[in-house]
Parts: structure tokens; sequence; C-alpha cells
């Protein structure tokens, strides 16, 4: 009993030498501690109230004699119904809680300004809609929804802000998204949190929020004039997708203008949403979603173009939907 | 149930147990319980085969096109034969025939398991490799869907060939028996070997039934 | 004096340590007894491996930029810990070594169902280790115990064969333990041991096996393909061919979810014959602590998905995953509060066996408390991947499991060997154990919640503190583990002998000499009363 107790003293000096969480930094993070701060308290309330109840028996009834025989004590079942049903009640309590904050924390607000990141070992690379290109760190302006869409250049990654309270595992071959509105200017530091080889403790950066003045300034002084559609304008022409993808092949392949975020129809009768998994698919791995009314002939560029130039292409065709940027394409 | 003293078939009954029937039953439930491993073991390989075909249908339905259905309802029929001879091999030991009746069912279950490793490994395996369908050592599959169509292979070969593998081990197990049998050991009071061994045949029997349709079958036949 | 008589019957009798002599008597034995201290040796060496690395894991994080090995030494430190302390020590640790000894003397019978497949598993189990310590001494291993492709499949270059192939022929060893325990538990029971005057200990052993029997052929099966990938590079979890990375995820912990109450619910079956022999009381809510055991096999077989609530799997599968691990916590809180009843009114000795099962419920609390917060889907999300997970997984590993198998280990010793420990230095141990664990590992509950990643082999110096704190612990529990390794072996030729039942404790395991003869009994036994029929017990003289 002695060391449980040198620990929770242990525990409140610690607090006193060193915080007990981390920097609360974002929209969310109260609402995740208050949660975590509950459930210690649950902890410990139950933590003490059996080693308490041990310590006092084991004092109360220790053996006196090496001949005592105890009494029978009879098992009561409203008391075993009593003990089964208060910690039910408890985790469904828990549960309930837990499970809204995390639905309602899953959702990114609409509007929020879009961030991407790629992991590979061993650093992430994160790329801002307007060009600017960051490693090892972010940008971003306090009080604006941010939603990154991640995906890993290799093996697992995951991208975790501990001032954020958020973490999400970052696949290859697919994106996973995040949201955040930081609520305090700052820097904070983000790691990989999934086990990813040689120099995964070496994975690891500084969130910088800035002020939404100087987060503009910040933006404009990286601009080096192509925005991510910019680029990925270029890189519709030189990998060839003009030679098909344009209004003069008269249908005989998907037009792409205004393509983004509406449903289509595939060959086996499903109707998917081009959002931007299915458009990598699309490029990456065009036989896995075949459009109804189109012979599959589309190549596959499986290789050919890295993750940042599929996040460019993407940018560039979610910008077609505009009359604007359909002149640009002849 | 009248006692076989120990001394009528010596080393039959094992000294930890009481009886040769509480033997028998300790016996055949341990059969049954590692039956149930074997539906776990299978079961992980066709629950990761049955997300990919549900993923990649059109690839796994053109693969499965370039298997033979008729080796692969050949070697069924065969199967299903021989879990009859196998029934009538314990049976036979079970109503107290002639060794000779119980060693000649074994042996046509044996030859039947042959069989089927034959027309598997020589008429199918081989002509796949010829053919140029066998991932990782010869695959060279042009035709659209090539990965998905890989893929499909990899898991016919995983899927049979750790089905022909339980069905090497089988045919081992029932060598063994009708060595056993020519020894004398079987009676119709003492056959749980057997009995135990035809639970085993039987379950391969059934795994090939389960495989035959996923693999061959896939997207109908024109 | 009555012991001068009992330590000449004892040289004199014939028991199943002395029948034969020879290292063929040994390694060619079908006896159970023999077989669970052939593996207790084996899980030993292992034990001491693990342990190795995880020493050396601990001085490197003495240091935020690494105090003794390059990082890519140190991912191999904690792939090699973990491969050997979840496979090859703590699955085996108490089916393998006490429920191999006691469960055909608890339920009355000679053997176990099939003694040569028994030896088998040992023999088995013996070569899995080999590959494993192959793959040690030939360069290692660097993907964690958890093998996550791609980067296992495609990615490592170092000896991933090895390993997966030496967990997956160990894993036969446990799947053919289990099938025997199943197969003696319903077919060898002693004339009138019905199932509810089973000992508590049987109905865990048996709640072991249905997940030794239905999850261990999953994991087989998980790491055959992923050696399958490994060497044909043919896309089964690798994306680039088309593979899912996920998938790899799904299969692996379908088996790994349950594998932790494989290594839990034994040492909670020991936790129940210690509370119920050391307080001379019947275990208060015998059904309800035996259904609890079957109830949590049952349910863990539908919780894995929250090794994955931030892998990428839906909303919807979260939450009802999340829902799962709730419900899995209320059979382990029933046993908790009925161990704690039980103590109530009875009469508490403090031998060491005691002191370590009191100290398995309040670290057991804490730990399954502590997983709470990781089946809330909120709190999950922050500390998914962090030190909080080391530290929760590590209260119920250590502070629970490792010591019920060390109160196990005590309180059947003088069975086993027909030897008494040094009592002292027992209680001792105990207590040293119990100091540094708490300190080795609460405050990785505190760096969790900071955000200290894990399996991180530098760190923000902010960190430093609590590290060096948790380092110093693992000092102490390392002493800790030493001394009862020390003053065991010693008791086996020095200790004072011991009768058939020095702890006056009710079950059939104690109506037999101490060793016990080779077929367990004289004769059959006939069960007539409950289990812990303590109540009844007359007062007797203590002494052999």
């Amino acid at each position: 009993m002695n060391g449980i107790a040198t620990c929770v003293a242990g525990h409140f000096v610690a607090g006193l030498l060193f915080p007990l969480h981390p920097p609360t930094a974002s929209t969310i993070a109260r609402s995740v501690d208050n949660l975590y701060f509950a459930l210690t308290g649950i902890t410990l309330f139950f933590t003490f109230l059996i080693f308490g109840l041990i310590f006092y028996f084991m004092i109360k009834y220790r053996r006196r004699s090496e001949d005592e025989i105890p009494q029978d004590v009879k098992t009561s079942i409203p008391l075993e119904i009593v003990w089964t049903l208060i910690p039910t009640l408890i985790c469904g309590f828990l549960f309930v809680w837990a499970s809204r904050l995390y639905v309602k924390n899953s959702e990114p607000p609409k509007g929020s300004m879009e961030i991407f990141v790629i992991g590979k070992q061993w650093m992430w690379h994160l790329q801002h809609p307007e060009g600017a290109r960051e490693i090892d760190e972010l940008h971003v302006p306090v009080g604006v929804p941010v939603k990154l869409t991640m995906t890993s250049q290799d093996v697992i990654h995951d991208f975790y802000i501990p001032a954020f309270r958020i973490k999400k595992d970052v696949l290859p071959g697919r994106y996973s998204s995040i949201w955040f509105e930081a609520t305090k200017t700052g820097e904070y530091t983000f790691y990989c949190a999934q086990y990813c080889g040689a120099e995964h403790s070496a994975m690891m950066g500084k969130v910088f929020v800035m002020t939404q003045s100087d987060y503009s300034k910040w933006l404009a002084s990286q601009s080096n004039g192509n925005s991510m559609a910019q680029a990925g304008q270029k890189l519709f022409v030189s990998f060839g997708c003009a030679t098909c993808h344009s209004q003069s092949n008269g249908g005989k392949y998907p037009a792409l203008a205004g393509v983004y975020g509406n449903p289509i129809r595939l060959r086996d009768g499903r109707i998917v949403v081009a959002d931007d998994a299915y458009l990598r698919n699309a490029i990456a791995k065009p036989g896995s979603q075949h459009v109804a009314g189109y012979a599959s002939a589309m190549p596959s560029f499986q290789g050919q173009i890295n993750e940042e130039q599929l996040l460019d292409l993407i940018a560039y065709i979610k910008s077609i939907g505009s009359q604007e940027s359909q002149a640009s394409i002849q | 149930m009248p006692e076989i003293a120990t001394n009528d078939h010596p080393g039959i009954l094992e000294p930890h147990f009481e009886s040769l029937e509480a033997q028998h039953d300790a016996r055949k439930m341990g059969m049954w319980v590692f039956l149930a491993t074997e539906v776990m073991f299978f079961g992980g390989l066709l629950t990761a085969y049955t997300l990919y075909r549900g993923l990649y249908f059109s690839g796994f339905a053109q693969g499965s096109h370039l298997l033979e259905v008729k080796w692969g309802a050949l070697n069924t029929g065969v199967l299903i034969l021989s879990s009859l001879t196998m029934a009538l091999a314990v049976r036979s030991a079970q109503v107290g025939k002639s060794k000779l009746v119980t060693i000649g069912f074994l042996g046509i279950t044996m030859l039947l398991g042959a069989m089927f490793l034959a027309i598997k490994f020589v008429l199918e395996w081989h002509h796949d490799y010829v053919e140029h369908l066998v991932p990782g050592i010869s695959f060279g599959y042009a035709g659209p869907h090539a990965a998905h169509v890989q893929l499909f292979f990899c898991f016919y070969f995983f899927l049979t060939g750790l089905h022909a593998l339980h069905l090497i081990i089988g045919i081992g197990i029932l060598l063994v028996l009708s060595v056993m049998a020519w020894r004398g050991r079987f009676s119709s009071q003492y056959y749980s070997s057997l009995e135990v061994a035809g639970l085993y045949w039987h379950f391969v029997d059934i795994i090939w039934i389960f495989l035959f349709p996923l693999l061959y079958l896939i997207g109908g036949r024109s | 004096m009555s012991v001068d008589v009992a330590e000449l019957s004892s040289r004199s009798r014939v028991h199943y340590l002395n029948e034969s002599y020879g290292l063929k008597s040994w390694l060619l034995t079908t006896d159970h007894k023999r077989i669970a201290l052939l593996y207790l040796f084996s899980i030993t060496f292992m034990f001491l491996v693990g342990a190795g690395a995880a020493a050396l894991m601990r001085i490197q994080l003495l240091e935020p930029y690494g105090a003794i090995v390059q990082p890519e030494t140190y991912n191999k430190l904690f792939s090699i810990h973990g491969i050997i302390m979840v496979f090859f020590f703590l699955i085996p640790s108490i089916p393998a070594v006490l429920g191999n000894f006691l469960v055909p003397l608890m339920i009355g019978a000679k053997d176990v169902a099939f003694p040569k497949l028994n030896l088998l598993s040992w023999y088995i189990y013996v070569i899995g280790s080999l590959f494993t310590l192959y793959c040690v001494i030939f360069g290692g291993v660097d993907t964690g115990w958890t093998f996550y492709t791609p980067f296992s499949s495609t990615y490592s270059n170092t000896h991933v064969l090895a390993a997966a192939l030496g967990i997956f022929i160990t894993g036969f060893s446990s799947i053919l333990t289990g099938l025997n325990f199943i197969v003696t538990i319903h077919r060898m029971r002693a004339p009138g041991m019905t199932w509810f005057r089973l000992p508590l200990f049987i109905w865990s052993m048996y709640a072991t096996s249905i997940i030794f029997v239905l999850g261990t052929p999953v994991l087989a099966i998980t790491l055959f393909l992923l050696t399958l990938e490994r060497v044909l590079h043919v896309g089964i979890f690798d994306p680039a061919v088309g593979g899912d990375p996920l998938l790899f995820q799904h299969l692996f912990w379908f088996y790994s979810h349950p594998a932790v109450y494989i290594m839990v619910l034994p040492a909670m079956g020991v936790v129940s014959e210690l509370i119920a022999a050391y307080s001379r009381k019947r275990i208060y809510g015998y059904p309800f602590v035996a259904f609890s055991s079957l109830a949590i096999a049952f349910i863990s077989f539908l919780v894995w998905g929250h090794h994955m609530f931030v892998s990428g799997q839906s909303i919807y599968a979260g939450l009802v995953f999340s829902l799962m691990s709730f419900l899995v916590a209320i059979p382990s809180a029933i046993k908790v509060f009925n161990w704690t009843a039980t103590l109530y009114k009875g009469s508490i000795s403090y031998d060491a066996p005691m002191l370590y099962a009191l100290g398995f419920i309040g670290l057991f609390t804490m730990g399954g408390l502590t997983g709470l917060f990781l089946a809330s889907l909120a709190t999950d999300v922050h500390l998914n991947g962090t030190y909080f997970i080391v530290a929760h997984f590590h209260y119920i590993m250590v502070g629970g499991s490792v010591m019920g198998f060390m109160g196990g280990i005590h309180f059947w010793w003088p069975k086993i060997t027909g030897r008494l420990y040094p009592d002292k230095w027992a209680r001792l141990a105990a207590l040293i154990i119990f100091a540094g664990f708490n300190l080795t590992f609460f405050p990785q509950f505190m760096l969790g919640y900071l955000g200290m990643p894990r399996r991180y082999a530098v760190y923000p110096a902010q960190f430093q503190v609590l590290n060096v704190m948790s380092t110093a612990g693992a000092t102490i529990l390392g002493i800790g583990y030493l001394i009862p390794l020390i003053y065991l072996i010693w008791s086996i030729r020095y200790g004072p002998v011991a009768g058939p039942n020095p702890w006056r404790a009710k079950g059939l395991e104690w109506r037999t000499p101490s060793p016990p003869p080779k077929e367990n009994f004289e004769e059959t036994p006939i069960v007539t009363e409950e289990a812990y029929a303590y109540a009844s017990m007359p007062a007797e003289k203590s002494g052999a």
C-alpha cells in the first residue's frame, strides 16, 4: 500500500512541478480534458475504494490464531445486482458522453480552410492551396477551422497534435482527414504517433498559430506564384491528361469541369461522390472505378505521379467547376 | 457396456483414463475441438478472400474463369466419394467385419485422395504454371485488372495449397491406420482412432465443398 | 520431530520428481507435472531475454537524445521485448506452467486427456522460441510486436520472417494446450466433481482455453499471409499493388485482443484460489465469478476495433467497438467486487501469495479503469499511440498477470517441489515489486496525456523527469524479481520440507503428498463438498 500512497502523493507533487496536460490550444481541447479528468476522478474513486476496503479488511480480519475458521457469509444476490448495475450505468454514461463528443468532433465545419499533409519516412510535407509548401512546419491562423487531408508516401504514419487533442493515422494509397480550430497563438509540437521505422522518433515538427493578419502576410511571403491549382494545371498538360479530358474530344472521355463534389454513376450501378479519394483513385487506379457509359481506356498513373502531384492535380480539378477556368483548358 | 480388460488388448487403454469408453469420448471430443480451430484457421483466410472478392469482383471473376471447372467438379466428386468410403471403413470396424474390409475401404479412400492431389497438382497447378498464372513465381497475365487477377490467384494457391496440405496429412494418417488395422488393432469394441480420423477426413472434404464454388464459380459460366 | 519424519519419508517416498532420473526421462516424459516444469524453465529463460531488452530500453530513455543506443537498435529492442513477453512469456506462463501442473490435480484426474500431445506442445514452444532467438542473435526485428503493414511486409529489412515464423509455430503450442484442457475439464473430472464444485482456477483455465482454440488460428493465418506477402510480394496488404493495410490490422487484432484476456484470465483464476485460501473462506459469489470468466472470453472477441479507432475505420464501427469495450469491463468489475467481499469476515494471513493477490486486485483495478479512457472514443483519439497505452497494458500485464503468476508460483511451490521458501524474503520481494512497479509505470500515464508517443528512441527534453522516474522504478522492479529467483532456487535444496497442505487450504491438490506421486492420487478421490468448503473444516493442529 505504501507504493500507491507514494505514487499518488508523487502525482500531486508532480502536478505542481509540471503540467498534467498539454497546452489547451484548440476548441475541443477543453472538452476532451473535462472527459479525461472525469475519467481520472472515477478511476481514483474506485481505486481508493478498493484499496481502502482491502486495507481495512486486511487489518480488521487479520488471522489471530492458526486454528481460526471464519463463518460462511452467504452471497447476497441483491448486492451482486447492485454492483453489476452501477458499473454498467457508469459505463453507459461514459460511452454516451465520449461518443457524442467524438461524433461532434469528427465532422469539420463547412468552409474549413484546407491544408494537405503528406507523411513520408521520416518527415512531414504540408501544402497550402495557395502554394505555400512547408517541411515539418505548419503555419495556421488562429480562430479559423482547418481541415487536414492527409496521405502517406510509404508506410502508415500518424499525425498527432497533442495541444489540439487530435490524431489520425496517415495511410498509403488513401486519404484520411482531421480538423481543428486553434484558439491560442503560439508554437505547438506535432508528432508521428504510428511507428514507421528507423527515424520514427525524429518525425516531429511545429505548428505555428498566428493571428489572421500575420498569417496572411506569411502566406503572401511564401507564394512563388503557383497555387496548388495552378501547379496542377501545369501537370494536367505535362502528363497528357488534357489530350483526352478536353472539350474537343467530343464525349469519348469524361469531361472534368464541375465534376468535383458531384455524384457519379459507375458501371456496376453504384453511385459515388467525386471527392478527393475518388479523384485519387481515378488517376492512380482507374480500373477500380469504371464510370458508366465510357470504355475503360485510361491508363493508370500509379508510380508515375507522386502524392504531392496528385494533390495538385486534384486541386486543379476542383477549381475547374467555374466557367473562367474552363477556357484555360483549351 | 463390458469393460475390456487391458490384458486382452494391451496398450490400447491409456493409464490415465478410467475406461475405454472414457478414452473414446475424450478423443472424439478432442477431434471436434481441433476441427473448431481449423474452422477459424480457414475462416481467417476465407474472410480475407471474401473481402477482396467484394472489392475487386471483376478481377476475381476473370481469374475464376481462367480455372477449369471440369477439374474442380471432378475433384469435388472424388472427395465426396472418398468420404463415403471413409465412413464405410469406420463402419466396417464398428460392425466387426474382417480387417481386410477395413483396409480395403481405407485403401480406396487413400487412392481417391491421391487422385484428387494428382488432378490438382498435375492437371491444374502445373497447367497454371505453364500459363504464367503463379504469383510471385511466374505471373504474366496481361489482361485488364491484372493486379486483381494476381490477387485472386494468390488466394487460389493459398487456399487450395493449405487444403492439399491437410489432405496429404490425412492420407498419412490413413496409412498409419491401415498398418494398425493389418496388425489387428481394431474391433467392434475399439475403433475410436478410425472414427476420429473419419471426422478429420470429412472436415477436409467439407472445406473443399466451400472452396469449389468460391473459387471456380464466380460470376457464373456462360 | 514431525519435520524429520516428513523429510525422511520425502526422501524414501517415490514421487513424480524422483520416480525416474536422467535427461531422457524428462525430455520424453508425458507426466503433466514434469511438462509443467519444462515449461517453467523455458519461459523463465525467455522472460530474462525480454527483461534484458526492457532494461536496455529504460536505460536508453534516461536521456532525451538517447543514452546508449541508436534508434535503429532501440526499435529492435522494443520489438523483441514485445514479441518475447507477449508470445513467449505471458501467453504460456500460467496456463502452461500452473495450468499443466494443477488442472489434473484439481479435478482429481491422473493426467490431462492427451499427455503425448502435451509434450508435443512443449517441443513446439521450444522450436518456436529457437526461431525467435535466432532472430534476436542475428540482427533482430524492428516491426514492433504488432507487425503493421506495409512496413513489415515491404519496408523493413530485418529478420521479420524468423520472428513471424517463430510466433506462428509457438501458436500451435497454445492451440494444443487449450484443446487438451477443454477435453480434460469436460471428460476427466473425478466422481462428484460437478461443474459448480470446480475451483475457480479451472473455470478460468476453461475460458482461457476457449480463446486459445478459437483465436490463435486467426493469428496463425495472419502471420502466414504476412510471410507469403514478404516472400512473394503479391499485394495482399500492400496498397501499391491493390492490397489493404487495414485488413492486416483487423486480422491481427481479432486474435491479439482476445490474447490479452488469455494473459489475464488465468491470473484471475489464481487470485480466486489465493484469496480463498488466505481468507479461509469460500469465494463470495462463486457462480458470478465463474460466469464472468466465460463472459469475458466471449465478449473479448467483439472488441478488437478499439485498437483501430484512429486507423481509418468508420465512425459507426468505432461506436460499436467502443460500446463493446465498455461492456467487457463489467465482468471484470464483478470479479473485483466479489474478491473484495470475500475478505469480509475472513481470517486473513499476510503470506507472500496473499500479498501478490491483493496487489493484483488493486493494480488490475487501476489498469482496467484506465482501459475506460481508451474505450472512450473522444479521449482515445488523444491517447492512442502514446505512453498512456503503454502504462495501461503494463498495469494489467505486469501489475496483473505477472503478480498473479508470482503469487501462484509461491502458493503452489510447496506442492510442486515439496519445499518451503523463506517467508520474510518472499514478503519483502512482493512489496519491492509492488513499489517498483508503480514507480515505473505510473509516470507513464502522465507522459501519455502530455503527448509523448510510444516507441520513441529519443524524445523532447520536457519529458525527461518522468522518464527518469520510470527508469528508477524499473531498477527497483528488477531487483524485486531477482530476489525470488534466488530464494526459490535455493529452497529446492535447502528449504524446509513441506507437508501435503502447509496452507491448510481446500482443493484436491492439497489432499495428496508434496510433491505428488506420478499418478497424482493413491486412489481416485470422490468429491462430496463444494469448492472452498472452509466453513465446514474442523479446527486441527497445523503441520503435516
